[in-house]
């Protein structure tokens, strides 16, 4: 195990040496609320981030396993390609945003704007999520174990939402579906894998009534007349 | 034209207007097209160079040298972009364009050593290995977003914002949401897709510092950053994008291209290149970083005049993309016919959402698209890029600049009130600059 200290390294050193590397396991201690650790790791290392971090920790991350003991500020793990990365406390805004693959876990609650463009990769909040969460969500699964915010799944495509607790409101196109079978086995995977423990029956599944998915226009002049 | 003088046209409700008016009651739907704005703006054209006389000394025509070499990214980045010509390709997607006109601008630009542009849609392995220098659009949307990409790029460009529609997101209609420009976005296919206009993860120009700083954190602090916005306070937005770390800014115009938006985004929103390129420059000049983070300006520019005007007026470098299509074959004549079976014309055809482009550029019909040769169309830009390159140092030299950057404001008149203003100089035959204190 390697120890980097963030009171005596910049950042720099910090992030090349975990790019860098290929393999192994990483404690990074005194983070202090440092934007962007850990970003653009492209390996299966594992980091442990004793402390808060600031913006985009574990950003566009790819196959790395990165674990932050402590809150995570704006855009956790943006873009995230592929690897875990868990926050043991809460996550600011935009946790998740448009990650392409993966698996995002923040055991305390998300602020707005969660899952925003998320395009494949899953999210579960152990709390809440603010307003706004899975606006225009292409793709994934966001599992949240408490409440939504105001407007959940604004002009949402093809992510599915799990919500166990109440919904503030849904956004534009945003509708309440049937939990079926493969939901209920989703969840509860993906529940076991992230060791917290809630029934899938008590969540309500909601998607997109793929009604803002064209635009329809009329054609009046190839209409007859009305009688 | 009737010679019935009892026929009298509106002004005001003229032919084009009254059709509108007709196709919005039968439709019920926003008029959506491609190209830039159409409309009449002050531009270039009412600027001119006054070249050398008895107080200036010219260089000679076609043997004494005048430079045309542009350092981009020099402030942070370890690895700027070295270009031979003044001129880049602006981003326009593998989505809106076609695989083969993406290849043909790659190959184009890369055969006179400058630089192409991805778009809202992610990086083809086409386009990064025909283009020798590749610039990676980071967009609100991040279709296609990956770091591999980012890592593979020679420069990354933020994009705030573009200027056919400042404060507007992408569009790409189902016609051309084909089955590997639906995989690549991750979107079903056939869909009318409506790209974010705001970042899903930044707002402002603080976190935008935050997340230069990461993009740089990722690509090693190697890869060049652009902020691009498009014309709308020029001189705020450069001045904030300098202060969130930009390496280079790239300020696009009111006449700047675009594959689909609302007519009356393309023609309303957003203020001329012209006006804007003065105002990005008094930012760079007042936080004296001018010619130290580099400016490119890019909106309706057709022509070397265009180019040496826009370099006069302060930029580093120009882009173009309408330019670029045309000299691709967008629009050509010889298809005349077939534009006017889909209802244009050659010189009018604008229809770049509707994917049944037949000059298989703005297409992802496969056999549309394979009308165009990229080898014979990249052959073409590279000749117009040569031409606008001779152009501006034709104009250069007739200034006694040795260099095409030491061209500058003194070196030209205005033909219009209006352009003297918005370009800060003298009315032709006067000294009046109209909203300076100062003649010159």
């Amino acid at each position: 195990m390697t120890v980097l200290d963030l009171s005596t390294s910049s950042l720099r050193e910090v992030n090349s040496e975990l790019q860098s590397a290929s393999t192994g396991d990483f404690v990074v201690e005194n983070p202090q609320g440092v934007h962007a650790l850990a970003c653009g790791l492209d390996s299966a290392v594992t980091v442990r981030i004793d402390g808060p971090v600031g913006y985009y920790c574990a950003g566009m991350n790819q196959h790395s396993n990165v674990f932050v003991d402590g809150n995570a500020g704006t855009g956790l793990a943006e873009n995230i390609m592929s690897g875990t990365v868990t926050v043991s406390g809460s996550a600011g805004q935009s946790a998740g945003a448009t990650g392409h693959g993966g698996l995002v876990v923040v055991h305390g609650d998300a602020s707005a704007r969660c899952g925003i463009s998320m395009k494949g990769v899953d999210i579960v909040v152990g709390g809440d999520v603010g307003h706004m969460s899975a606006f225009m969500a292409q793709g994934g699964n966001l599992v949240v174990l408490g409440d939504a915010g105001a407007d959940l799944g604004d002009s949402i495509y093809e992510a599915r939402l799990f919500v166990r607790g109440t919904v503030a409101s849904l956004g534009a196109d945003c509708i309440e579906k049937e939990m079926r079978s493969e939901h209920l086995e989703f969840l509860a995977g993906r529940l076991a894998e992230v060791e917290m423990d809630a029934d899938p029956a008590d969540f309500r599944r909601y998607g997109s009534a793929r009604a803002l998915y064209n635009f329809h226009p009329d054609d009046v002049d190839a209409l007859e007349a009305s009688p | 034209m009737s010679s019935d003088w009892n026929l009298r046209p509106s002004y005001t409700f003229s032919p084009d207007v009254l059709a509108e008016i007709r196709r919005a009651a039968n439709t019920g739907i926003y008029s959506i097209r491609g190209f830039g704005a159409k409309r009449q703006v002050p531009n270039f054209d009412d600027l001119v160079f006054l070249g050398a006389s008895m107080s200036r000394y010219p260089l000679e025509g076609y043997r004494e040298a005048c430079g045309t070499d542009v350092v981009l990214g020099s402030r942070h980045a370890i690895e700027p972009i070295r270009l031979d010509i003044p001129v880049t390709i602006a981003g326009m997607s593998f989505g809106s364009l076609s695989a083969n006109a993406k290849e043909a601008l790659g190959r184009g630009a890369s055969a006179v050593g400058t630089s192409t542009t991805t778009g809202d849609g992610g990086m083809t392995d086409e386009e990064r290995s025909h283009s020798t220098k590749l610039v990676y659009q980071y967009l609100p949307s991040r279709y296609g977003m990956n770091p591999d990409d980012l890592r593979r790029a020679d420069a990354i460009e933020v994009v705030v914002g573009q200027g056919a529609k400042p404060g507007g997101g992408g569009m790409l209609m189902g016609q051309k949401i084909s089955s590997r420009v639906a995989s690549m976005r991750m979107l079903p296919e056939g869909i009318d897709q409506r790209s974010a206009c705001r970042h899903p993860d930044w707002t402002g120009p603080d976190d935008l510092e935050i997340k230069i700083q990461e993009l740089r954190e990722i690509t090693g602090w190697r890869k060049p950053i652009y902020v691009k916005v498009g014309a709308a306070r020029p001189y705020y937005d450069t001045a904030l994008a300098v202060k969130a770390g930009a390496d280079v800014v790239v300020v696009d115009g009111m006449q700047g291209g675009t594959a689909a938006t609302q007519d009356v985004f393309i023609e309303h929103v957003g203020i001329p290149t012209l006006a804007a390129v003065p105002e990005a420059v008094r930012a760079l000049k007042e936080l004296e970083v001018h010619r130290g983070v580099q400016l490119v300006v890019a909106g309706g520019i057709r022509s070397g005049a265009d180019v040496a005007k826009a370099l006069a007026l302060g930029a580093d470098a120009v882009s173009i993309g309408t330019a670029a299509l045309v000299a691709i074959g967008d629009n050509d004549p010889s298809l005349d016919d077939e534009y006017r079976a889909v209802g244009s014309a050659a010189g009018f055809w604008d229809q770049y959402q509707a994917g049944n482009d037949p000059a298989g550029i703005t297409t992802q019909d496969p056999d549309l698209a394979s009308r165009l040769d990229p080898v014979l169309a990249g052959r073409r830009l590279a000749n117009y890029l040569k031409v606008l390159t001779l152009e501006v140092q034709t104009l250069a030299r007739a200034c006694g600049k040795s260099h095409v950057h030491n061209l500058e404001p003194q070196d030209m008149a205005a033909l219009t009130v209006e352009a003297a203003a918005m370009a800060g100089v003298p009315l032709a035959g006067t000294t009046w600059i109209p909203g300076s204190t100062t003649d010159r």
